[in-house]
């Protein structure tokens, strides 16, 4: 072991913070709140390297004269001058709310738009892609659902198919599978954190 | 003394995460289950492993994308799956012409990405090869992330896509271009939704459980093994929990 000072702190530290939420009683509940407000302090920090990562990445791109490099220096400006507006002005104030009503949120809008048809490609690609019963499952369910969450001019809402078909299959089988994922996922995050826990997978080095 | 259901919970619990350490434990001191001899083949793994054997001959890139899970939450989990998996991974494409970019979508994942990606560079003794500009913050918006890291993949002439992450609907915006390009794309989230844009743009979906699986499967050993065991033990407990439950109300009505 490389790292046995940064491998004993993050054990220690994790095993106090696990316990202070199983055990929340005076010593390990106020530790565990402690500790949970560094790592607040900490993300926030990181973030602020993110950006700098990010501008510094976009930055040599524009040094090195590479293709795109208009849209690099215009991220690289944009990012800095949102991050200056949001120090000068407070986050809940009318000219930041401006900000992310008028260029955040239209451009967020737009990709949400662009992945509507991306995705409806994808699930008629997959067809041929992955000829089988899953695709052909997954792909008739999306139809029903879809069909379902309509109204038709003049008709309204697609008869049997809104009232009880789409309604059986979210209550009934989709929600049944997402509870099974959702299994999974508990079982795998359980596993994932205490493999740090223990040491065994130390992703802040060796 | 008041009889409290949170606090029975709460023993319960930490019971079941004391269990859960020790069977892992156990199971490791027997020996930890491996890819291809005591676990089951998992197609979106296979095809991984021998895409990054032809990129390192291809003069071609892998990335990999870890997504946007905070730190000081449970959607971390996932990310610290694509971290393990990312070092095995680094330490064999460390000797390709077109070294393994990462990109992620918050600030302490893309360091935490560097780290991982160096000490897959040192175990390769090859650490003068490493830069840390392949391990980027590629956007801090869902949005922003996935289109920035889809233009990376673009421009550094990517063969190999890798999503292992806490991913929304976004990952469709990174799957689908990529595939369509011809690049392979192994994609795995935490995220409900996510899966299922997953399991219609991704050529290979990782579903639930599988993609907290990158780590043993990408042959990073250890505990990784273990860990499968105890999971897939405990979800046949709480499964037989769960049908003895609605037959003991079945019963019982």
């Amino acid at each position: 072991m490389k790292a046995p000072i940064a491998t004993a702190v993050a054990i220690s530290v994790g095993a106090l913070v696990l316990l202070g939420y199983f055990i929340p009683l005076g010593f390990f509940e106020a530790l565990r709140i402690l500790f949970l407000s560094w790592a607040v302090v900490l993300a926030g920090t990181a973030l602020l390297v993110g950006m700098v990562n990010l501008s510094a990445h976009h930055w040599e791109r524009v040094v090195k004269k590479r293709p795109g490099r208009a849209n690099s220096m215009w991220l690289v400006a944009s990012l800095w001058v949102t991050f200056a507006f949001v120090l000068v002005f407070p986050p809940a104030s009318k000219q930041v709310q401006a900000l992310f009503n008028y260029f955040l949120l239209p451009a967020s809008v737009g990709l949400m738009a662009l992945l509507a048809f991306t995705l409806g490609i994808a699930a008629i690609t997959m067809l041929r892609r992955r000829p089988g019963v899953s695709s052909a499952l997954f792909f008739a369910t999306a139809v029903l659902i879809l069909l379902g969450a309509m109204y038709l001019p003049r008709v309204g809402a697609v008869p049997v198919v809104s009232d009880t078909i789409r309604p059986w299959i979210a209550q009934i089988p989709a929600a049944a599978g997402a509870r099974g994922i959702l299994l999974g996922i508990a079982l795998g995050t359980t596993a994932a954190g205490l493999r740090i826990l223990l040491g065994a997978d130390r992703p802040y080095g060796e | 003394m008041a009889f409290s259901w949170s606090a029975l919970a709460q023993i319960g619990g930490l019971l079941f995460v004391v269990l859960f350490v020790i069977v892992m434990l156990i199971r490791r001191a027997f020996g930890s289950p491996e890819p291809g001899r005591d676990l089951r083949p998992i197609r979106a793994f296979s095809r991984l492993r021998r895409a990054v054997l032809l990129t390192v001959e291809s003069g071609r890139r892998l990335h990999v994308s870890l997504g946007r899970g905070e730190i000081t939450g449970e959607r971390s989990a996932i990310a610290f799956s694509g971290l393990s998996a990312l070092q095995p991974l680094a330490e064999a494409t460390s000797l390709s012409d077109k070294p393994t970019i990462v990109t992620s979508g918050t600030g302490p994942l893309g360091i935490l990405s560097r780290s991982t990606l160096y000490s897959g560079y040192r175990r390769a003794r090859s650490t003068g090869r490493y830069r840390p500009t392949q391990g980027r913050v590629s956007g801090l918006t869902p949005f922003s992330y996935a289109v920035g890291a889809l233009l990376d993949a673009d421009r550094e002439q990517v063969s190999t896509n890798f999503l292992i992450g806490s991913f929304g609907a976004e990952i469709g915006l990174l799957a689908e271009p990529s595939r369509t390009a011809g690049a392979l794309t192994v994609a795995g989230t935490d995220n409900i939704p996510g899966q299922a844009v997953a399991y219609a743009a991704a050529d290979e979906p990782l579903i639930g459980e599988e993609a907290y699986a990158s780590g043993a499967y990408a042959g990073a050993g250890g505990l990784h093994g273990a860990s499968l065991f105890t999971q897939d033990l405990f979800r046949w407990l709480i499964i037989a929990i769960i049908i003895g439950g609605a037959i003991a109300k079945l019963i019982g009505s």
